[in-house]
């Protein structure tokens, strides 16, 4: 049996988010993923471009450099690098060792994240990136932010996985006591789970009932639902919202209400940090830019809250260092959402015998 | 990226004859293989005139099979002494190996590929071939040239991969391969990846040089085995130590020159790195640059060579190293 609290292995063979889109211009910028140092810019062309963060020759980091045109020049003697990562200039000699290269990890654009694949290369299909289609499509409008947390990514997906803490972490805008008390299902497959809690004929919470007024003015009493649902190995996207009482939510007719996505993708940085890129998007009032603003600002603060305890977690993880968690009932969804990544870790690290 | 060997313990599993000369041996480390990317290789610590050393093999193939990986040695009479060795190797034998490393990249981003092999230069291709056609849409086409059909390994493999896409060129039938040839496979997306003796890598790298392609779209390994000219023993004087050497047939001026006692810088031992080049003062024969640090203009000076792998042949050689303090 593995350990949950310490469990800090990560797949390599997955499509991580290393930036936001606006992140990466054509200029160098630093990050870690899987404890790999990486490079990003994005060339002229406006193609992202992703390298190991090192140079060939003597390890500096590249973004401590600069950027000429395409060509990356090392900050210490001067090497240069293609957009490939091959070597094309070494000072004081007329030739180019053929083995000086860095290593170009594949990356993508899209759903408004640069991702990057930090394993083999040849098993990187775009095809496999999440799903966070609501970052981009035109009948939702939203947008996020990126924090950087001292702590496991698996304790952010944890965390998303069960939202009985908005009860207790959030009291003032989305929790309350409906949400410890109303009960869920949890569903699984071989790479995703699925967690979902109706709460219904409530009186909706301060935050909900704001915006359900946006749409519809009205003091009845709605259904609320949450629908977290994680893709392997670190996404969880949430839908989220609440309609008028009696108007067929449940069974799928949401349009006398208000719906949004929470989107949320972590990415490993080190066993002790990740970088964990977040996203509100809504189906209502999309028109209106002051209302994504407000949203990714209270978004901003609530998650504030969530960064406070996972850090505060992680440091009690470490200073009880034999120390196992407990899981409750409440868990499924995080406990099926690890095991998930285990076998991904498994898998990917299993000798050939 | 360079990395720091681990070195394990693994067992020949099988021994194979893929052609006159070229031994397809497969190693079983102990504790189970690891994945790797094509075009890697790994170290093997071989016995040479009783001493260990290092010498790197390609993996064939895409991935480890039964937990073992693949490698073919090709017996050079004028070698020096891996070969040898790896061909005394026996079924059950324990040798030490390293984990794979890579140093020949395949590029994933490109849709049209040229693998360029001379003789056992195939062995890092034949999995590049398999793992292009395996996992991309992409067009590739290999040119394998060679001496004629029974001294080239994998034939029949690769004809079953690339079909018509396998160019192959018999030198003893065709007669000399005109490498301007390549051409009618490439254009100026294609990545070309090119392995095989150094004469033939030359001659490639240097019309690929003169072509409006870009520079960077042609990717070589070099193993650093083989000249324009077969080894032969030559003495080395340096008037600076009043000392003449002598360098056998088997064994590189490098070795012979720490042997005497004479220090020389050195690194990568296969004339990519230039730290181990020495002042040629004189010379009676042939120098034969086997190195890919000099260009070819500073070949034609001879005014250095690097140590590790150039040779004299046909004549002697006097040089100076960097050494200037009290003799």
């Amino acid at each position: 049996m593995q350990s949950f609290t310490i469990n800090e292995s990560f797949p390599m063979n997955a499509w991580y988010a290393a930036a936001w889109d606006f992140e990466v211009k054509n200029t160098l910028l630093h990050r870690k993923v899987c404890n790999k140092p990486i490079l990003l810019y994005r060339k002229k062309d406006g193609t992202p471009v992703a390298l190991e963060d090192a140079c060939w020759h003597r390890l500096l980091p590249l973004s401590k450099g600069k950027l000429k045109n395409d060509t990356v020049v090392c900050g210490y003697h001067g090497l240069e690098y293609n957009s490939d990562g091959r070597c094309t200039h070494m000072p004081s000699q007329e030739t180019i060792n053929p083995s000086a290269c860095v290593r170009a990890y594949p990356v993508v654009q899209k759903y408004r994240y640069v991702w990057v694949w930090m394993g083999n290369p040849a098993l990187a299909d775009v095809a496999k990136i999440p799903d966070l289609h609501w970052n981009d499509d035109p009948d939702w409008a939203g947008d996020g932010k990126m924090i950087e947390v001292k702590c496991n990514y698996r304790l952010v997906v944890d965390n998303l996985m069960d939202l009985t803490h908005e009860t207790f972490v959030h009291s003032e805008s989305i929790g309350d006591e409906h949400v410890t008390e109303a009960p869920f299902d949890v569903f699984h497959d071989d790479n995703t789970a699925t967690v979902s809690r109706w709460m219904l004929g409530i009186d909706p919470p301060p935050f909900w009932k704001s915006q359900l007024n946006k749409k519809i003015k009205t003091d009845e009493k709605v259904d609320r639902w949450q629908i977290i649902n994680f893709q392997a190995p670190c996404t969880v996207t949430i839908d989220v919202g609440v309609a008028l009482t009696g108007t067929g939510a449940p069974e799928g007719d949401r349009s006398q209400g208000v719906n949004g996505y929470v989107l949320n993708t972590i990415t490993p940085m080190t066993s002790q940090t990740c970088m964990y890129f977040w996203a509100f998007s809504r189906n209502y009032n999309i028109k209106d830019q002051s209302n994504t603003t407000e949203l990714r600002d209270g978004v901003s603060r609530i998650f504030f809250q969530d960064e406070i305890i996972l850090e505060a977690q992680q440091i009690a993880i470490n200073e009880n260092p034999n120390r196992e968690f407990y899981n409750l009932n409440i868990d499924a969804g995080a406990m099926w959402a690890r095991r998930i990544t285990d076998k991904m870790v498994e898998a990917e690290q299993q000798k050939n015998q | 990226m360079r990395f720091r060997n681990n070195w394990i313990d693994a067992k020949v599993s099988a021994i194979e004859d893929k052609a006159n000369n070229v031994r397809q041996i497969t190693l079983k480390p102990i504790d189970g293989a690891e994945p790797f990317t094509v075009g890697s290789h790994i170290d093997v610590s071989v016995i040479i005139n009783d001493k260990p050393e290092i010498r790197s093999y390609s993996l064939i193939g895409t991935q480890a099979t039964e937990g073992a990986y693949t490698i073919a040695v090709k017996r050079l009479e004028a070698s020096r002494g891996g070969s040898k060795y790896m061909w005394t190797l026996e079924v059950d034998n324990q040798i030490k190996i390293s984990q794979p490393s890579n140093h020949f990249e395949l590029n994933y981003g490109v849709s049209d590929y040229l693998l360029i092999a001379g003789g056992i230069g195939i062995t890092p291709l034949v999995g590049m071939a398999e793992e292009i056609k395996k996992k991309n849409q992409a067009t590739v086409n290999m040119i394998y040239v060679g001496v004629n059909p029974a001294e080239m390994p994998y034939i029949d493999r690769l004809k079953a991969v690339l079909g018509n896409n396998l160019h192959l060129h018999f030198s003893d039938i065709d007669g000399l391969y005109e490498v301007n040839r390549i051409f009618e496979l490439a254009n100026k997306n294609t990545g070309v990846y090119l392995c095989g003796p150094l004469g033939f890598m030359n001659a490639i790298r240097k019309a690929w040089e003169n072509s409006s392609f870009e520079n960077t779209n042609l990717r070589y390994e070099t193993f650093g085995a083989s000249g324009l000219f077969a080894p032969q023993t030559f003495k080395v004087k340096l008037p600076r130590f009043n000392r003449e050497i002598e360098v056998a047939e088997n064994q590189s001026m490098l070795k012979a020159l720490e042997e005497a006692g004479i220090d020389v810088m050195y690194d990568c031992q296969k004339g990519e790195c230039g730290l181990c080049q020495v002042n040629i003062l004189e010379c009676t024969g042939d120098i034969d640059h086997r190195d890919f640090f000099f260009s070819e203009k500073q070949k034609k000076q001879n005014k250095k060579m690097c140590a590790c792998v150039s040779r004299v042949a046909n004549g002697d050689l006097v040089i100076d190293t960097s050494y200037r303090g009290k003799v």
